[in-house]
């Protein structure tokens, strides 16, 4: 795919997050409470002047278009404005939880295909098989349970009765870490810190395996329901006709096919896995971008909120084009 | 039968089937062939009748849930049914190679399809000597794309070099029958097996996948078992004719004899529907009646119950294949002889 090609994908992205700043932006205003009330703290002895100077200051005393039109123009300049509450800018407090947020996204997803791929890949070609029908009813379960409660489960497992992982924050603390980027792995590397690096590692897992586990279910699924239909066509049988053995038929002539769709629903699960991680973030303590919306919604903290909104679509925008890019590698019947 | 003392292919009495919800589909039953060496033998029956599966059985390719429920199948006096995963590997590509019936859905979409046919050399390692992993084997690979070239070039795909790294889709019907015929010879198979090869391609390009096969089996010697629901492709091609008729071989010998006169009653309606330049439609005559139940045959003839010379005998017991002259054997109780009778047509025998 060429370069100018990617960059129209890219510039076309900016009406959606445009309309997306938009739309939180007036969500947020329509929504009863007065923001000033929620940055004075309840029931504090504020005088007029001060309520009055906070308004101004952060233009609440303008009309609705005149504060999305300062809101727009600030964002293209990637200001994204001030917190109500942690009085920082939004953009700061976002870069310095997306690392974080990130790492854990990665460890999921690396944790989801490592399971959904030979389950998938074995329910097929063993299919209706003992194999086949506990991981299709394990998968199943994985896509129908909450995330919130399977977390629980395994802190009580794993971190409760068994003590062998860590059930909460990214890191020990008397690992050491001296945190250069936020990803705490690639930081870890780069300082030659092996005791940060596994202990980094070990506490990836359980969230980790939480928030893919929804993710590998239907990854799973998707693998397990395109071989199945692959491993009938005629060009398994001209493979077969030419000598491939049957492991050379599957992982290669089968799963090669098989990757066209399993890419898709990846690229769609990505909003699975931004949705998710706020509540396995809050469940697991981790200091993410997730756990810092909750909270920003809780208290009103509506630029922080809008921020991070404008971050998460950007991310599904972003996650788009590259299944897209993907796409024209893996079926070459798509040129762009 | 033909001569024997060459056999390259010999099949005793296999039998296939496909249990299904509905019973058990024999789809082939009790059938005997040999083929010699060299030789251009075609199978010949109307859809259903069980052609494609001799052919997928004797590389044990059935799709499920086929099954080979009985019989031999002696390649070079060795049984292919007896050989091992590993073993049967190295005889499909290598020894006898396919040639599939609807080339659109055949190739693999997503590799080239020049290095679809190069898997093929490298599976059965064609190019001797040291196997390096991937980005090693480049002297290796350049070796193979040679080979690669040159049968493309011999089945005659224009400009080799230029379709080596492109799809599938972007060859024309044509274009990737020759591909897969090329695939198929490319390591020099003895026996080259066609299903149907030319069935989904139009007319000029059919003529023109004939002339190439019959000129493979010329320069190669190569021996070709072809399945055609079409007598007179048949008739031009091969020497050698088997119609089936419900998973059975009606009537076997050789291809001018059954063309010219057939005894089968069978063989000589699928004559009779077989349009001609010139000939107005009425007078293509189809086979009444449709093709039996393959779960439910009947105990006789399983021709019987659409053809006007049976009698009570033909629907009592099994038929055998009586030898009518010379090369020549039916599985019929009323033969025709049209020898005899010159005059024999198709609509006479429907006023008998
Ligand atoms: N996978 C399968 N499962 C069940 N029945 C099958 C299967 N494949 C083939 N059959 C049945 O076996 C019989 C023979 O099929 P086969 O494909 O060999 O016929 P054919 O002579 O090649 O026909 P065509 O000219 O349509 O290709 C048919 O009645 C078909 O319905
Ligand atoms: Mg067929």
């Amino acid at each position: 795919m060429k370069a100018t090609k990617i960059l129209e994908r890219v510039l076309a992205a900016l009406p959606i997050m445009l309309g997306v700043a938009i739309t939180v932006f007036l969500f947020m205003r329509l929504t009863p409470g007065d923001p000033v009330d929620i940055m004075m703290g309840r029931g504090g002895a504020v005088s007029e002047g001060e309520i009055e100077k906070l308004r101004s200051e952060f233009n609440l005393d303008k009309p609705l278009y005149t504060q999305l039109g300062i809101y727009l123009k600030d964002a293209i300049h990637g200001n994204l404005g001030y917190s109500y509450i942690q009085k920082y800018p939004v953009t700061t407090l976002i870069i310095e939880r997306l690392p974080a947020t990130i790492e854990l996204a990665i460890a999921a997803l690396i944790i989801s295909l490592v399971i959904a791929f030979p389950i998938g890949i074995a329910s097929a070609v063993w299919q209706n098989s003992l194999l086949d029908r506990l991981s299709m009813a394990g998968s199943f379960l994985g896509i129908s349970m909450p995330s919130f409660w399977f977390g629980i489960i395994l802190i009580l497992l794993f971190g409760v009765q068994l003590h062998i992982l860590p059930v909460q924050g990214r890191i020990d603390f008397d690992a050491h870490l001296s945190i250069k980027t936020g990803f705490y792995i690639w930081d870890s590397i780069i300082t030659g810190n092996h005791v940060a690096l596994i202990s980094t590692i070990k506490h990836l897992i359980l969230p980790g395996i939480t928030l893919g586990a929804a993710e590998a279910a239907v990854i799973a699924r998707v693998i397990r329901s395109s071989m199945l239909e692959i491993l009938r066509s005629d060009y398994i049988v001209l493979a077969r006709s030419k000598g491939a053995s049957e492991w050379r038929v599957i992982l290669k002539h089968a799963l090669r096919n098989a990757l066209i769709p399993t890419v898709t629903i990846i690229g769609l699960q990505v909003g699975v896995l931004l949705g998710g991680n706020m509540i396995v973030e809050t469940v697991f303590s981790w200091p993410g971008l997730g756990r810092m919306v909750v909270s920003a919604i809780f208290a009103r903290d509506f630029p922080l909120v809008q921020g991070a909104v404008m971050v998460y679509a950007f991310t599904f925008v972003m996650a788009n084009l590259i299944v897209d890019i993907l796409y024209t590698y893996l079926n070459p019947k798509i040129t762009f | 039968m033909i001569n024997t003392n060459n056999t390259l292919l010999e099949i005793r009495n296999l039998s296939v089937t496909y249990p299904t919800r509905r019973g058990e589909v024999k789809a082939v039953e009790n059938l005997s062939l040999t083929v010699p060496a060299g030789g251009r033998l075609c199978l010949v029956g109307e859809s259903g009748c069980g052609k494609s599966t001799v052919l997928h059985a004797i590389l044990r390719l059935l799709r499920p849930p086929g099954r080979i429920t009985n019989g031999e199948l002696l390649f070079r006096g060795r049984d292919l049914r007896k050989l091992r995963a590993k073993e049967i590997q190295g005889v499909r590509g290598k020894e006898i190679s396919m040639i599939f019936q609807d080339p659109l859905t055949t190739l693999n979409p997503v590799f080239p399809v020049g290095e679809q046919i190069r898997e093929s050399l490298r599976l059965h390692q064609i190019i001797p000597g040291l196997s390096l992993p991937w980005p090693l084997d480049i002297i290796r690979r350049k070796q193979e794309k040679e080979i690669v070239l040159k049968a493309m070039q011999e089945v005659g795909i224009p400009s080799p070099m230029d379709r080596y790294s492109i799809y599938p889709h972007q060859f024309s019907g044509g274009m990737q029958q020759r591909a897969l015929i090329a695939l198929a010879l490319v390591c020099g198979p003895a026996l080259l097996l066609a299903d149907e090869p030319t069935t989904s391609l139009d007319v000029t390009i059919q003529a023109q996948i004939l002339d190439l096969m019959l000129k493979i089996n010329q320069d190669h010697n190569t021996t070709i078992v072809m399945v055609t629901h079409d007598l007179g492709v048949a008739a031009e091609f091969c020497d050698t004719i088997a119609v089936m008729y419900a998973g059975r071989i009606v009537e076997i010998g050789p291809a001018e004899t059954i063309v010219i006169h057939p005894h089968h009653p069978y063989t000589r309606g699928l004559l009779t529907c077989r349009p001609h330049i010139g000939e107005k439609a009425q007078q293509v005559k189809p086979i009444e009646g449709n093709v039996p139940d393959l779960t439910h045959l009947p105990p006789g003839c399983a021709f019987a119950p659409r053809c006007p010379l049976a009698q009570t005998v033909c629907e009592q017991g099994p038929v055998p294949l009586i030898q009518v002259e010379k090369n020549v054997l039916t599985r019929c109780l009323q033969p025709v002889d049209n020898r005899r009778d010159p005059s024999w047509t198709w609509d006479q025998i429907v006023r008998i």
